[in-house]
């Protein structure tokens, strides 16, 4: 066995790599709740790829064969219905885990420095994400596939001068077609995929260079030879760690957080099963009535609305009565959340030792994020459209306020060491 | 903070609710898609009154007759049209042009009428209530009209079952007048009794809640197992990390 190990080790830097990035990677040793979604997100891309590989190969991309090829895998493919519904419940459990796991980094301060870059990797994951599910959501080819499309694509249009160009660029067509649809699973099955891996790569890479954060803030990656020795940690981490930093306060992350990771990912996957076996519909809003209809250009749905984890950013769309300037507020709503390493001024990471105001700010945040989610999902009435101008505002307000409070910030004293 | 938060949270939902619209209230079809001999019926309901115009295009006779316990050489004799073999798919023997020139609109596809019409068990109260709402309109083409869905180009298919119902009023003291007040519908001259006929109604939809998702059951079945797995690996591997974390407290 060690003779086969040394072979591979001679040509390939397998056991390096293991030891640097699992076995001798130092992660803090105080991880709560909200850092098991970053171990939970990259199963669930797992999961969605190999589910996606197998769904391809039954599905037809077509206009004519689309719909009734996804009722082909529920029906006649053996326990595809157990493929699909893995897939369907994959993508809202994606963005459930990925909300949480950037909710995570907005209390924590993980967007700060030195985490800016890992914190932009991360937001590129977040729009190809997006683009990804949306993409994904046409291949049904079921009505709200369609409209919700055709709602979307139609947003491009908003541009001024070259809009109508650019749609029709989009679309491959006039109206959205066999052409889109084709076009939508190339992008759906191989580019956007190809995409995400390698953005969750660089995401990986660019938090090992720098290390977790952890709920307290503090780093623990002292200066070079100001610990003694009998207060590191007796554990055995990579050299490429300890030769520049003092480790302090740390575990190695496998097996220990590893370990802790997946108590939390089989909790996560009774949810998940539970909703894929039971409830796969999710009342809903997984997956939604009107698209078990196939797609009927002529025929427009009474009510026309995105899946749930588009909506807080639909319902800001909505709120704004001019287009152009909705679409330029909803795409505003994500830029702001990757300039929040320069938005936030603060030196203090943690909401643990942060300002009250900065608490208070964060629950307002949250709540205008879910409040928007749910008035996305309504119809566009005078009640729902003036609640989704005052949380949108308190959406933006946020930042306003963060970049304010965070320039001159009373903060609590932030503990040395991890108690 | 957090009894603020959880006020916050409380108070979400009402202002979530404040939309819907003012739909006929729905009855409850209450099916039960394990029920195969309700499933049975339901299924030579749907051969006899329904096929002729609504095919099930997505679902296949053979399969259909396996799950609901049906003998294959049974159903190929009494509920399979003739010169159709059994691995064929259910479709309607009308095509969608003529459909179109006789009823207005094409009959639709009924394969996934009771997950379409609403999530969860909606579809399936929809399709109930939809089936006990025909009535009496000589304004209509085929005389009838449907509380459900205004001016449907339907007929009323089940007609020899229900008989054919009409809107009854009753005088009633109103405000200190005696008005006409509607009271619902009432139907006579069918061959079904009124409980009888919501009995071959539910039956019908227990059937075509099945065909939406044949896979339903099968579905829970394995899922029970997977949630009994889970539970015990969760209780393994807690015990593993609680285990190997002894090292760092």
């Amino acid at each position: 066995m060690q003779n086969l190990i040394n072979w591979i080790d001679a040509r390939i830097p397998m056991t390096r790599v293991w030891n640097m990035h699992l076995a001798q990677y130092p992660a803090p040793k105080n991880f709560n709740f909200w850092y098991f979604f970053g171990f939970i997100a990259t199963i669930v891309l797992v999961n969605q790829i190999v589910t996606g590989v197998w769904l391809t190969m039954s599905y037809n991309p077509s206009a004519e064969g689309a719909f009734a090829s996804v009722e082909y895998i529920m029906r006649d493919v053996e326990y595809g219905y157990v493929l699909r519904y893995m897939h369907s419940t994959g993508a809202s459990a994606f963005f459930f885990v990925v909300y949480m796991h950037m909710f995570r980094g907005m209390i924590y301060g993980s967007y700060q420095k030195p985490r800016e870059l890992l914190w932009l990797f991360g937001m590129f994951i977040f729009l190809a994400l997006m683009a990804e599910a949306f993409m994904g959501y046409l291949l049904p080819w079921g009505q709200m596939s369609y409209w919700g499309a055709q709602v979307i694509i139609s947003l491009f249009g908003a541009i001024p001068v070259i809009g109508d160009d650019i749609t029709l660029w989009i679309r491959g067509d006039y109206v959205i077609s066999g052409a889109t649809l084709n076009r939508f699973f190339a992008l759906h099955v191989i580019a956007l995929p190809l995409v995400l891996v390698i953005l969750v790569f660089l995401h990986i890479v660019a938090l090992h260079e720098v290390g977790s954060n952890n709920p307290d803030g503090i780093d623990t990656k002292k200066k070079k030879g100001t610990i003694a020795e009998d207060d590191k940690p007796k554990f055995k981490f990579h050299e490429y760690y300890t030769s520049k930093k003092d480790i302090v306060d740390s575990i190695p992350f496998f097996p220990y957080v590893v370990l802790k990771d997946l108590v939390a990912f089989t909790i996560f996957l009774l949810v998940f099963c539970y909703i894929m076996f039971f409830a796969p519909e999710m009342g809903g809003y997984f997956i939604e009535a009107p698209n078990f209809e196939p797609a009927n250009p002529l025929k427009t749905p009474d009510h026309i609305a995105p899946v749930w984890y588009f909506t807080p950013f639909y319902a800001i769309l909505r709120a704004v009565p001019h287009k152009l300037l909705g679409v330029i507020a909803m795409f505003a709503a994500i830029i702001l959340l990757a300039l929040l390493p320069w938005i936030d001024r603060g030196k203090v990471r943690s909401i643990r030792y942060r300002c009250e105001a900065h608490k208070w700010n964060i629950v307002m945040f949250a709540i205008c994020f879910l409040a928007l989610m749910k008035l996305g999902a309504g119809t566009a009435d005078d009640l729902n459209k003036f609640l989704s101008r005052l949380f949108g505002f308190g959406y933006f307000a946020f930042f306003g306020f963060l970049w304010l409070y965070s320039g001159n910030e009373k903060t609590k004293p932030v503990p040395e060491r991890i108690a | 903070m957090k009894k603020l938060l959880i006020a916050i949270l409380a108070f979400l939902p009402t202002f979530a609710m404040a939309s819907s619209a003012n739909a006929p209230a729905m009855e409850h079809a209450n099916v039960d898609i394990r029920d195969k001999a309700a499933m049975q019926r339901g299924a030579q309901l749907y051969m006899n009154y329904c096929m002729g115009c609504h095919g099930l295009q997505y679902q296949r006779f053979e399969r259909t007759f396996n799950d609901l316990g049906i003998p294959l050489d049974l159903g190929l004799q009494h509920l399979v049209p003739e010169g159709t073999k059994v691995g064929e798919l259910m479709t309607s023997a009308m095509d969608t042009e003529s459909g179109a020139k006789w009823f207005g609109a094409p009959p639709p596809d009924l394969s996934l009428i009771t997950r379409l019409k609403g999530s969860g068990t909606k579809g399936q109260d929809w399709v109930f209530t939809y089936l006990k709402s025909f009535y009496a309109d000589p304004t209509r083409p085929f005389g009838v009209n449907n509380e459900v869905f205004k001016d449907v180009g339907m007929p009323h298919a089940l007609i020899e079952l229900q008989g054919l119902p009409t809107q009854a009023t009753e005088k009633q003291l109103v405000d200190g007048e005696m008005k006409d007040v509607y009271v619902g519908l009432k139907a006579t001259g069918g061959s079904m009794s009124a409980s009888e006929y919501d009995g071959a109604v539910r039956d019908l939809v227990t059937f075509l809640a099945y065909v939406a998702e044949p896979s339903r059951v099968d579905s829970e079945a394995i899922g029970k197992n997977v949630m009994i797995f889970l539970l015990v690996l969760l209780v393994l591997v807690f015990l593993l990390k609680k285990e190997f974390w002894r090292d760092i407290h």
